[in-house]
Protein backbone atom coordinates (compact mmCIF):
# COMPACT_ATOMS: atom_id res chain seq x y z
CA UNK A 1 0.00 0.00 0.00
CA UNK A 2 1.34 3.40 -0.90
CA UNK A 3 0.90 6.24 1.56
CA UNK A 4 -1.50 8.94 0.54
CA UNK A 5 0.46 12.16 0.02
CA UNK A 6 -1.47 14.87 -2.40
CA UNK A 7 -3.88 15.51 0.09
CA UNK A 8 -3.09 19.04 2.18
CA UNK A 9 -1.45 18.64 5.81
CA UNK A 10 -3.26 21.41 6.73
CA UNK A 11 -6.81 21.59 7.48
CA UNK A 12 -8.54 24.36 5.28
CA UNK A 13 -12.78 25.48 5.72
CA UNK A 14 -13.29 26.25 1.86
CA UNK A 15 -11.94 25.04 -1.30
CA UNK A 16 -9.57 27.16 -3.24
CA UNK A 17 -12.61 27.66 -5.82
CA UNK A 18 -14.87 28.62 -3.36
CA UNK A 19 -12.46 30.79 -1.23
CA UNK A 20 -11.33 32.88 -4.60
CA UNK A 21 -14.99 33.43 -4.97
CA UNK A 22 -15.21 34.77 -1.54
CA UNK A 23 -12.26 37.17 -1.65
CA UNK A 24 -13.64 38.36 -5.14
CA UNK A 25 -17.53 38.90 -3.77
CA UNK A 26 -15.70 40.85 -1.21
CA UNK A 27 -13.38 42.79 -3.04
CA UNK A 28 -16.31 43.96 -5.21
CA UNK A 29 -18.20 44.99 -2.14
CA UNK A 30 -15.46 47.44 -0.96
CA UNK A 31 -15.11 48.81 -4.99
CA UNK A 32 -18.44 49.15 -4.57
CA UNK A 33 -18.67 50.93 -1.35
CA UNK A 34 -15.68 53.35 -2.54
CA UNK A 35 -17.42 54.34 -5.68
CA UNK A 36 -20.63 54.99 -3.90
CA UNK A 37 -18.49 57.23 -1.62
CA UNK A 38 -16.71 59.35 -4.00
CA UNK A 39 -20.36 59.71 -5.58
CA UNK A 40 -22.11 61.15 -2.38
CA UNK A 41 -18.86 62.95 -1.05
CA UNK A 42 -18.88 65.02 -4.50
CA UNK A 43 -20.46 68.08 -3.41
CA UNK A 44 -19.67 67.57 0.75
CA UNK A 45 -18.23 70.95 1.85
CA UNK A 46 -15.73 69.39 4.33
CA UNK A 47 -15.53 72.37 5.99
CA UNK A 48 -18.56 72.22 7.89
CA UNK A 49 -17.86 68.72 8.49
CA UNK A 50 -14.56 69.31 10.05
CA UNK A 51 -16.51 72.08 11.72
CA UNK A 52 -19.68 69.53 13.16
CA UNK A 53 -17.79 68.67 16.70
CA UNK A 54 -17.84 72.64 17.18
CA UNK A 55 -21.28 73.23 16.12
CA UNK A 56 -22.44 70.24 18.42
CA UNK A 57 -21.14 71.82 22.04
CA UNK A 58 -22.61 74.68 20.29
CA UNK A 59 -26.36 73.01 20.23
CA UNK A 60 -25.56 71.14 23.61
CA UNK A 61 -24.60 74.30 24.78
CA UNK A 62 -27.35 76.28 24.07
CA UNK A 63 -30.14 72.73 24.47
CA UNK A 64 -28.91 73.00 28.23
CA UNK A 65 -31.08 73.84 30.64
CA UNK A 66 -34.19 72.86 29.55
CA UNK A 67 -36.87 74.85 29.65
CA UNK A 68 -39.79 72.74 31.86
CA UNK A 69 -42.26 75.32 32.23
CA UNK A 70 -43.12 74.79 28.46
CA UNK A 71 -44.12 71.36 29.58
CA UNK A 72 -48.07 72.06 30.35
CA UNK A 73 -48.26 73.82 26.65
CA UNK A 74 -47.38 70.49 25.58
CA UNK A 75 -50.20 68.21 27.09
CA UNK A 76 -52.74 68.97 24.35
CA UNK A 77 -50.28 68.25 21.57
CA UNK A 78 -49.18 65.00 23.03
CA UNK A 79 -52.94 63.85 23.42
CA UNK A 80 -53.51 64.71 19.32
CA UNK A 81 -50.62 62.80 19.10
CA UNK A 82 -51.55 60.01 20.87
CA UNK A 83 -54.82 60.39 19.11
CA UNK A 84 -53.03 59.99 15.48
CA UNK A 85 -51.42 56.99 16.56
CA UNK A 86 -54.67 55.77 17.68
CA UNK A 87 -57.12 56.49 15.86
CA UNK A 88 -54.79 56.04 12.90
CA UNK A 89 -54.02 52.52 13.81
CA UNK A 90 -57.58 51.64 14.56
CA UNK A 91 -58.77 52.88 10.83
CA UNK A 92 -55.71 51.18 9.11
CA UNK A 93 -56.67 47.48 10.97
CA UNK A 94 -60.33 47.65 9.87
CA UNK A 95 -58.63 48.37 6.52
CA UNK A 96 -55.78 46.00 6.14
CA UNK A 97 -57.93 42.96 7.57
CA UNK A 98 -59.78 42.41 3.93
CA UNK A 99 -56.90 43.07 2.44
CA UNK A 100 -55.33 40.22 3.98
CA UNK A 101 -58.04 37.92 3.42
CA UNK A 102 -57.88 38.85 -0.40
CA UNK A 103 -54.01 38.19 -0.61
CA UNK A 104 -54.03 34.90 1.39
CA UNK A 105 -53.26 32.21 -0.97
CA UNK A 106 -56.00 30.11 0.37
CA UNK A 107 -58.95 32.66 1.59
CA UNK A 108 -58.01 34.63 -2.05
CA UNK A 109 -61.44 34.71 -4.00
CA UNK A 110 -59.89 34.93 -7.18
CA UNK A 111 -56.32 34.40 -7.64
CA UNK A 112 -55.27 35.70 -10.79
CA UNK A 113 -57.35 39.23 -10.36
CA UNK A 114 -57.76 40.00 -6.57
CA UNK A 115 -54.94 38.69 -5.37
CA UNK A 116 -52.16 40.56 -7.41
CA UNK A 117 -54.29 43.67 -6.53
CA UNK A 118 -54.07 43.13 -2.53
CA UNK A 119 -50.38 42.53 -2.98
CA UNK A 120 -49.67 45.97 -4.82
CA UNK A 121 -51.52 47.33 -2.40
CA UNK A 122 -49.14 46.13 0.86
CA UNK A 123 -46.14 46.97 -1.27
CA UNK A 124 -47.20 50.59 -2.06
CA UNK A 125 -48.29 50.80 1.62
CA UNK A 126 -45.41 49.58 2.79
CA UNK A 127 -42.84 51.57 0.76
CA UNK A 128 -43.62 54.95 1.43
CA UNK A 129 -42.85 56.14 4.78
CA UNK A 130 -45.80 57.58 6.73
CA UNK A 131 -44.50 61.01 6.61
CA UNK A 132 -44.63 61.12 2.98
CA UNK A 133 -48.38 59.77 3.36
CA UNK A 134 -48.51 62.86 5.61
CA UNK A 135 -46.62 65.37 2.78
CA UNK A 136 -49.07 64.53 0.65
CA UNK A 137 -52.05 64.45 2.53
CA UNK A 138 -50.78 67.62 4.23
CA UNK A 139 -51.08 69.33 0.57
CA UNK A 140 -54.76 67.26 -0.23
CA UNK A 141 -56.51 67.87 3.00
CA UNK A 142 -54.87 70.71 4.70
CA UNK A 143 -52.87 70.37 7.83
CA UNK A 144 -54.64 69.15 11.01
CA UNK A 145 -54.89 65.51 12.87
CA UNK A 146 -56.60 64.28 10.40
CA UNK A 147 -54.09 64.40 7.67
CA UNK A 148 -51.83 62.33 10.05
CA UNK A 149 -54.46 59.98 11.08
CA UNK A 150 -54.72 59.00 7.65
CA UNK A 151 -51.01 58.89 7.00
CA UNK A 152 -50.98 56.77 9.63
CA UNK A 153 -54.01 54.47 8.83
CA UNK A 154 -52.57 53.77 4.83
CA UNK A 155 -49.33 53.43 6.50
CA UNK A 156 -50.51 50.24 8.59
CA UNK A 157 -52.25 48.88 5.93
CA UNK A 158 -49.28 47.53 4.37
CA UNK A 159 -48.28 45.98 7.79
CA UNK A 160 -50.73 44.84 9.42
CA UNK A 161 -51.53 43.27 5.70
CA UNK A 162 -49.04 41.69 4.96
CA UNK A 163 -48.32 39.92 8.68
CA UNK A 164 -51.42 39.26 8.60
CA UNK A 165 -52.05 37.20 5.52
CA UNK A 166 -48.89 35.46 6.25
CA UNK A 167 -50.83 34.33 9.61
CA UNK A 168 -53.82 33.51 7.47
CA UNK A 169 -51.41 31.35 5.15
CA UNK A 170 -50.22 29.23 7.92
CA UNK A 171 -53.47 28.68 9.48
CA UNK A 172 -54.02 24.95 10.07
CA UNK A 173 -55.99 23.09 7.54
CA UNK A 174 -57.13 20.61 9.58
CA UNK A 175 -59.26 22.64 12.11
CA UNK A 176 -60.75 24.26 8.65
CA UNK A 177 -61.14 21.04 7.11
CA UNK A 178 -63.33 19.86 10.30
CA UNK A 179 -65.42 23.00 10.24
CA UNK A 180 -66.07 22.32 6.43
CA UNK A 181 -66.69 18.53 7.38
CA UNK A 182 -69.95 19.74 9.57
CA UNK A 183 -71.27 21.33 6.42
CA UNK A 184 -70.53 25.10 7.72
CA UNK A 185 -71.02 27.82 4.98
CA UNK A 186 -68.18 29.68 3.57
CA UNK A 187 -68.58 32.73 6.41
CA UNK A 188 -69.30 29.93 9.07
CA UNK A 189 -65.83 28.30 8.12
CA UNK A 190 -64.19 32.00 8.12
CA UNK A 191 -65.38 32.77 11.66
CA UNK A 192 -64.85 28.95 13.44
CA UNK A 193 -61.91 27.80 11.70
CA UNK A 194 -60.03 30.53 10.52
CA UNK A 195 -60.31 33.82 12.71
CA UNK A 196 -59.89 31.89 16.12
CA UNK A 197 -56.62 31.08 14.64
CA UNK A 198 -55.45 33.82 13.63
CA UNK A 199 -57.15 35.72 16.40
CA UNK A 200 -53.57 36.22 18.90
CA UNK A 201 -51.35 37.07 15.96
CA UNK A 202 -54.18 39.92 15.00
CA UNK A 203 -53.59 41.07 18.38
CA UNK A 204 -50.18 41.08 18.39
CA UNK A 205 -49.68 42.76 15.18
CA UNK A 206 -52.24 45.36 16.21
CA UNK A 207 -50.74 46.50 19.33
CA UNK A 208 -46.95 46.08 17.91
CA UNK A 209 -47.96 48.42 14.90
CA UNK A 210 -49.63 50.62 17.22
CA UNK A 211 -46.47 50.99 18.97
CA UNK A 212 -44.46 51.89 15.94
CA UNK A 213 -47.50 54.56 15.51
CA UNK A 214 -46.84 55.98 18.29
CA UNK A 215 -43.41 56.48 17.63
CA UNK A 216 -43.94 57.70 14.11
CA UNK A 217 -46.70 60.22 15.32
CA UNK A 218 -44.85 62.32 17.18
CA UNK A 219 -42.61 63.55 14.27
CA UNK A 220 -45.67 63.87 11.90
CA UNK A 221 -46.12 67.40 12.82
CA UNK A 222 -43.16 68.06 11.22
CA UNK A 223 -44.94 68.27 8.03
CA UNK A 224 -47.71 70.03 9.30
CA UNK A 225 -49.93 66.75 10.42
CA UNK A 226 -50.65 68.14 13.75
CA UNK A 227 -49.82 66.38 17.23
CA UNK A 228 -46.02 67.01 19.43
CA UNK A 229 -44.28 67.22 16.19
CA UNK A 230 -45.92 70.67 15.42
CA UNK A 231 -44.50 72.07 18.33
CA UNK A 232 -40.84 70.53 17.52
CA UNK A 233 -41.35 72.11 14.18
CA UNK A 234 -41.99 75.76 16.14
CA UNK A 235 -39.26 75.44 18.45
CA UNK A 236 -36.53 74.57 15.98
CA UNK A 237 -37.90 77.22 13.78
CA UNK A 238 -37.09 80.14 16.52
CA UNK A 239 -33.99 78.61 17.64
CA UNK A 240 -35.64 77.96 20.64
CA UNK A 241 -33.08 75.12 21.53
CA UNK A 242 -33.93 74.88 25.72
CA UNK A 243 -37.73 74.01 24.13
CA UNK A 244 -36.51 71.54 21.79
CA UNK A 245 -34.85 69.55 24.63
CA UNK A 246 -38.36 69.36 26.80
CA UNK A 247 -40.54 68.03 23.61
CA UNK A 248 -37.24 64.98 22.63
CA UNK A 249 -37.34 64.12 26.68
CA UNK A 250 -41.10 64.00 26.17
CA UNK A 251 -41.51 62.10 22.90
CA UNK A 252 -38.50 59.38 24.62
CA UNK A 253 -40.35 59.04 27.44
CA UNK A 254 -43.85 58.13 25.50
CA UNK A 255 -42.07 55.93 23.22
CA UNK A 256 -40.46 54.14 26.35
CA UNK A 257 -43.83 53.90 28.03
CA UNK A 258 -45.84 52.40 24.78
CA UNK A 259 -43.03 50.52 23.98
CA UNK A 260 -43.58 49.00 27.67
CA UNK A 261 -47.44 48.82 27.06
CA UNK A 262 -46.86 47.33 23.98
CA UNK A 263 -44.75 44.23 25.32
CA UNK A 264 -46.72 43.89 28.29
CA UNK A 265 -49.98 43.36 26.37
CA UNK A 266 -48.14 41.28 23.81
CA UNK A 267 -46.50 38.82 26.29
CA UNK A 268 -50.70 38.40 27.73
CA UNK A 269 -51.87 37.46 24.83
CA UNK A 270 -49.54 35.35 23.23
CA UNK B 1 -80.16 7.36 30.92
CA UNK B 2 -80.51 11.18 31.75
CA UNK B 3 -83.21 13.09 29.60
CA UNK B 4 -80.95 16.00 30.08
CA UNK B 5 -81.92 18.61 27.34
CA UNK B 6 -79.10 19.96 25.66
CA UNK B 7 -78.83 23.57 24.19
CA UNK B 8 -79.13 23.60 20.87
CA UNK B 9 -77.03 26.73 19.79
CA UNK B 10 -74.02 26.94 20.72
CA UNK B 11 -71.91 30.35 21.55
CA UNK B 12 -68.57 31.03 21.84
CA UNK B 13 -67.01 31.56 24.82
CA UNK B 14 -64.77 34.86 24.85
CA UNK B 15 -61.36 34.04 24.47
CA UNK B 16 -59.12 37.07 25.48
CA UNK B 17 -60.53 38.75 29.05
CA UNK B 18 -62.73 35.61 30.57
CA UNK B 19 -63.91 38.12 33.66
CA UNK B 20 -66.97 39.30 32.43
CA UNK B 21 -66.73 42.57 34.62
CA UNK B 22 -63.72 43.21 33.26
CA UNK B 23 -64.94 42.83 29.78
CA UNK B 24 -67.53 45.18 30.60
CA UNK B 25 -65.04 47.71 31.71
CA UNK B 26 -62.98 47.36 29.17
CA UNK B 27 -65.36 48.00 26.73
CA UNK B 28 -66.78 51.16 28.33
CA UNK B 29 -63.55 52.78 28.50
CA UNK B 30 -62.50 52.02 25.20
CA UNK B 31 -65.99 53.13 23.64
CA UNK B 32 -65.38 56.54 26.13
CA UNK B 33 -61.62 56.95 24.82
CA UNK B 34 -62.74 56.62 21.32
CA UNK B 35 -65.76 59.59 21.73
CA UNK B 36 -63.37 61.86 23.30
CA UNK B 37 -60.38 60.82 20.51
CA UNK B 38 -62.93 61.57 17.84
CA UNK B 39 -64.21 64.70 19.38
CA UNK B 40 -60.67 66.27 19.81
CA UNK B 41 -60.60 66.15 16.15
CA UNK B 42 -60.96 69.49 14.01
CA UNK B 43 -62.01 69.15 10.90
CA UNK B 44 -62.38 71.84 8.62
CA UNK B 45 -64.62 70.63 6.02
CA UNK B 46 -64.67 73.64 3.73
CA UNK B 47 -60.71 72.98 3.08
CA UNK B 48 -61.15 69.25 2.98
CA UNK B 49 -63.44 69.51 -0.37
CA UNK B 50 -61.27 72.44 -2.09
CA UNK B 51 -58.70 69.86 -0.79
CA UNK B 52 -60.52 66.48 -2.34
CA UNK B 53 -60.64 68.26 -5.75
CA UNK B 54 -56.61 68.25 -5.75
CA UNK B 55 -56.29 65.18 -3.89
CA UNK B 56 -58.18 63.89 -7.36
CA UNK B 57 -55.35 65.91 -9.33
CA UNK B 58 -52.41 63.71 -7.31
CA UNK B 59 -54.32 60.86 -8.54
CA UNK B 60 -54.47 61.81 -12.39
CA UNK B 61 -50.85 62.82 -11.95
CA UNK B 62 -49.72 59.25 -10.19
CA UNK B 63 -51.67 57.83 -13.38
CA UNK B 64 -50.06 59.52 -15.80
CA UNK B 65 -46.56 60.06 -14.14
CA UNK B 66 -43.96 62.60 -15.65
CA UNK B 67 -40.74 61.19 -15.41
CA UNK B 68 -38.96 63.35 -17.73
CA UNK B 69 -39.33 67.38 -17.23
CA UNK B 70 -38.09 66.82 -13.69
CA UNK B 71 -35.62 64.00 -14.83
CA UNK B 72 -32.55 65.76 -14.03
CA UNK B 73 -33.12 66.60 -10.47
CA UNK B 74 -35.33 63.08 -10.08
CA UNK B 75 -31.94 61.59 -11.31
CA UNK B 76 -29.44 63.34 -8.75
CA UNK B 77 -31.53 62.77 -5.65
CA UNK B 78 -31.82 58.86 -6.57
CA UNK B 79 -28.04 58.78 -7.15
CA UNK B 80 -27.52 60.36 -3.80
CA UNK B 81 -30.04 58.14 -2.16
CA UNK B 82 -28.64 54.92 -3.42
CA UNK B 83 -25.06 55.90 -2.63
CA UNK B 84 -25.84 56.96 0.53
CA UNK B 85 -28.06 53.50 1.34
CA UNK B 86 -25.09 51.41 0.34
CA UNK B 87 -22.31 53.29 2.41
CA UNK B 88 -24.24 53.68 5.48
CA UNK B 89 -25.27 49.93 5.34
CA UNK B 90 -21.50 49.12 4.92
CA UNK B 91 -20.20 51.17 7.60
CA UNK B 92 -23.35 50.50 9.75
CA UNK B 93 -22.99 46.51 9.82
CA UNK B 94 -19.27 47.52 10.07
CA UNK B 95 -19.97 49.05 12.89
CA UNK B 96 -22.46 46.99 14.57
CA UNK B 97 -20.99 43.69 14.83
CA UNK B 98 -18.61 44.50 17.38
CA UNK B 99 -21.26 46.42 19.54
CA UNK B 100 -23.34 43.02 18.84
CA UNK B 101 -20.60 40.97 20.06
CA UNK B 102 -20.10 43.12 23.14
CA UNK B 103 -23.85 43.25 23.69
CA UNK B 104 -24.07 39.22 23.95
CA UNK B 105 -24.07 38.31 27.47
CA UNK B 106 -22.83 35.21 26.81
CA UNK B 107 -19.61 36.46 25.30
CA UNK B 108 -19.18 40.00 26.79
CA UNK B 109 -17.84 40.64 30.42
CA UNK B 110 -20.94 42.87 32.78
CA UNK B 111 -19.62 46.32 31.78
CA UNK B 112 -19.33 46.09 28.37
CA UNK B 113 -22.68 44.83 28.02
CA UNK B 114 -24.07 47.35 29.74
CA UNK B 115 -21.79 50.45 27.45
CA UNK B 116 -23.38 48.06 24.36
CA UNK B 117 -26.43 47.73 25.30
CA UNK B 118 -26.91 51.68 26.42
CA UNK B 119 -25.61 52.47 22.93
CA UNK B 120 -28.41 50.22 21.52
CA UNK B 121 -30.79 51.47 23.77
CA UNK B 122 -29.97 55.46 22.58
CA UNK B 123 -30.18 54.41 18.64
CA UNK B 124 -33.48 52.77 18.71
CA UNK B 125 -35.04 54.60 21.05
CA UNK B 126 -34.34 58.13 18.69
CA UNK B 127 -36.60 58.86 14.85
CA UNK B 128 -34.21 58.88 12.43
CA UNK B 129 -35.70 62.02 11.23
CA UNK B 130 -34.83 63.50 14.70
CA UNK B 131 -31.19 62.40 14.20
CA UNK B 132 -31.50 63.95 11.33
CA UNK B 133 -31.94 67.47 12.12
CA UNK B 134 -29.33 67.29 14.42
CA UNK B 135 -27.12 66.41 12.31
CA UNK B 136 -28.05 68.47 9.19
CA UNK B 137 -27.50 71.16 12.04
CA UNK B 138 -24.09 69.96 12.85
CA UNK B 139 -23.07 68.86 9.69
CA UNK B 140 -24.77 70.96 6.92
CA UNK B 141 -27.27 69.73 4.43
CA UNK B 142 -26.38 67.38 2.04
CA UNK B 143 -26.47 63.42 1.42
CA UNK B 144 -23.29 63.47 4.23
CA UNK B 145 -25.59 64.35 7.23
CA UNK B 146 -27.88 61.50 5.84
CA UNK B 147 -25.04 59.01 5.60
CA UNK B 148 -24.57 59.39 9.10
CA UNK B 149 -28.06 59.10 9.86
CA UNK B 150 -28.73 55.67 8.27
CA UNK B 151 -25.24 54.84 10.08
CA UNK B 152 -26.39 55.65 13.18
CA UNK B 153 -29.87 53.98 13.05
CA UNK B 154 -28.25 50.85 11.25
CA UNK B 155 -25.77 50.47 14.67
CA UNK B 156 -29.54 50.01 16.90
CA UNK B 157 -31.30 47.73 14.63
CA UNK B 158 -28.42 45.19 13.30
CA UNK B 159 -26.77 45.03 16.73
CA UNK B 160 -29.60 44.26 18.71
CA UNK B 161 -30.75 41.75 16.58
CA UNK B 162 -26.96 39.93 16.25
CA UNK B 163 -26.77 40.59 20.19
CA UNK B 164 -30.14 38.35 20.82
CA UNK B 165 -28.53 35.94 18.06
CA UNK B 166 -25.66 35.28 19.71
CA UNK B 167 -27.08 34.75 23.25
CA UNK B 168 -29.43 32.34 21.50
CA UNK B 169 -26.47 30.19 19.60
CA UNK B 170 -26.20 26.51 20.59
CA UNK B 171 -24.07 25.94 23.61
CA UNK B 172 -22.77 23.09 23.06
CA UNK B 173 -20.89 23.55 20.07
CA UNK B 174 -19.42 26.60 21.54
CA UNK B 175 -18.25 24.28 24.30
CA UNK B 176 -16.67 22.28 21.84
CA UNK B 177 -14.83 24.65 20.96
CA UNK B 178 -13.30 25.69 24.30
CA UNK B 179 -12.67 22.30 25.48
CA UNK B 180 -9.83 22.33 22.50
CA UNK B 181 -8.20 25.40 24.49
CA UNK B 182 -9.39 27.79 22.67
CA UNK B 183 -8.50 31.18 22.85
CA UNK B 184 -11.56 34.07 23.42
CA UNK B 185 -11.12 34.98 19.44
CA UNK B 186 -11.06 31.69 18.15
CA UNK B 187 -13.82 31.00 20.13
CA UNK B 188 -15.86 33.44 18.17
CA UNK B 189 -14.25 32.51 15.14
CA UNK B 190 -14.94 28.86 15.37
CA UNK B 191 -18.56 28.83 17.48
CA UNK B 192 -20.04 31.52 16.94
CA UNK B 193 -19.37 33.41 13.38
CA UNK B 194 -20.82 30.44 11.57
CA UNK B 195 -23.29 29.99 13.38
CA UNK B 196 -24.57 33.48 13.02
CA UNK B 197 -23.35 34.19 10.25
CA UNK B 198 -25.99 33.53 7.82
CA UNK B 199 -28.99 35.70 9.68
CA UNK B 200 -26.20 37.78 9.77
CA UNK B 201 -26.05 38.15 6.10
CA UNK B 202 -29.77 38.32 5.68
CA UNK B 203 -30.07 40.88 8.73
CA UNK B 204 -27.69 43.03 6.61
CA UNK B 205 -30.23 43.16 3.30
CA UNK B 206 -32.99 43.36 5.15
CA UNK B 207 -31.58 46.56 6.50
CA UNK B 208 -30.69 48.10 3.21
CA UNK B 209 -33.94 47.65 1.86
CA UNK B 210 -34.88 49.98 5.36
CA UNK B 211 -32.32 52.44 4.87
CA UNK B 212 -33.35 53.26 0.90
CA UNK B 213 -36.61 53.43 2.48
CA UNK B 214 -35.68 55.55 5.24
CA UNK B 215 -33.59 57.69 2.60
CA UNK B 216 -36.31 58.79 0.92
CA UNK B 217 -37.99 60.58 4.06
CA UNK B 218 -34.79 61.74 5.83
CA UNK B 219 -34.33 64.19 2.73
CA UNK B 220 -37.61 66.36 4.52
CA UNK B 221 -35.04 68.16 6.61
CA UNK B 222 -32.52 68.37 4.74
CA UNK B 223 -30.13 65.37 4.37
CA UNK B 224 -30.31 64.50 0.50
CA UNK B 225 -31.88 62.00 -0.85
CA UNK B 226 -34.75 61.81 -3.55
CA UNK B 227 -36.94 63.02 -0.01
CA UNK B 228 -35.75 66.48 -0.93
CA UNK B 229 -36.53 65.93 -4.89
CA UNK B 230 -39.90 64.76 -3.33
CA UNK B 231 -40.70 67.39 -1.15
CA UNK B 232 -39.78 70.50 -4.10
CA UNK B 233 -42.19 68.35 -5.94
CA UNK B 234 -44.99 68.86 -3.48
CA UNK B 235 -44.18 71.84 -2.38
CA UNK B 236 -44.47 73.42 -5.98
CA UNK B 237 -48.17 70.86 -6.58
CA UNK B 238 -46.25 69.52 -9.41
CA UNK B 239 -48.52 66.15 -8.70
CA UNK B 240 -47.33 64.51 -11.93
CA UNK B 241 -43.47 64.36 -11.29
CA UNK B 242 -44.27 63.84 -7.08
CA UNK B 243 -46.50 60.41 -8.42
CA UNK B 244 -43.17 59.19 -10.65
CA UNK B 245 -40.84 59.89 -7.70
CA UNK B 246 -43.51 57.59 -5.69
CA UNK B 247 -43.93 55.24 -8.41
CA UNK B 248 -39.45 54.87 -8.91
CA UNK B 249 -39.30 54.26 -4.54
CA UNK B 250 -42.08 51.65 -5.01
CA UNK B 251 -40.26 50.00 -7.41
CA UNK B 252 -37.11 50.11 -6.26
CA UNK B 253 -38.48 49.11 -3.39
CA UNK B 254 -40.00 46.10 -4.61
CA UNK B 255 -36.80 45.15 -6.69
CA UNK B 256 -34.68 45.24 -3.16
CA UNK B 257 -37.52 43.20 -1.52
CA UNK B 258 -37.63 40.13 -4.13
CA UNK B 259 -33.75 40.78 -4.63
CA UNK B 260 -32.84 40.04 -0.99
CA UNK B 261 -34.73 37.24 -0.71
CA UNK B 262 -33.66 35.51 -3.36
CA UNK B 263 -30.24 36.82 -2.33
CA UNK B 264 -30.77 35.27 0.95
CA UNK B 265 -32.07 31.50 -0.01
CA UNK B 266 -29.38 31.26 -2.58
CA UNK B 267 -26.74 32.26 0.39
CA UNK B 268 -28.63 29.99 3.07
Amino acid sequence: MTEITHYSQTWAHRTPKARLFLWAGWAALVALFVWCWQLMTANTIWAFVWDAPRQAADIGSRMMPPRLSYLPELLVPLWDTLNIATLGTIAGVIMAVPVAFLAARNTTPSARILRPIALFIIVASRSINSLIWALLLVAIIGPGILAGIVAIALRSIGFVGKLLYEAIEETDARQIEAVEATGASATQVLSYGIVPQIMPAFWGISVFRWDINIRESTILGLVGAGGIGLKLQASLNVLAWPQVTVILLLILGTVVVSEWVSAKVRRAII
Amino acid sequence: MSDQSYPTTWRRPPQIVTNRRWRLALQIGILVYLVLAVGSIEVDWERVSIGLERGQRFVMGFLQPDFTSRWGDIYRGLIESLTMTLTSTVVGVLISVPIGIGAASNLAPAWIYYICRSIIAVSRALQEIIIAIFLVAMFGFGPFAGFLTLSFATIGFLAKLLADDIEEIDEAQAEAVRATGASWWQLVNYAVQPQVMPRLIGLSLYRLDINFRESAVIGIVGAGGIGATLNTAIDRYEYDSAGAILLIIIGIVMVAEYGSSYLRKFLQ
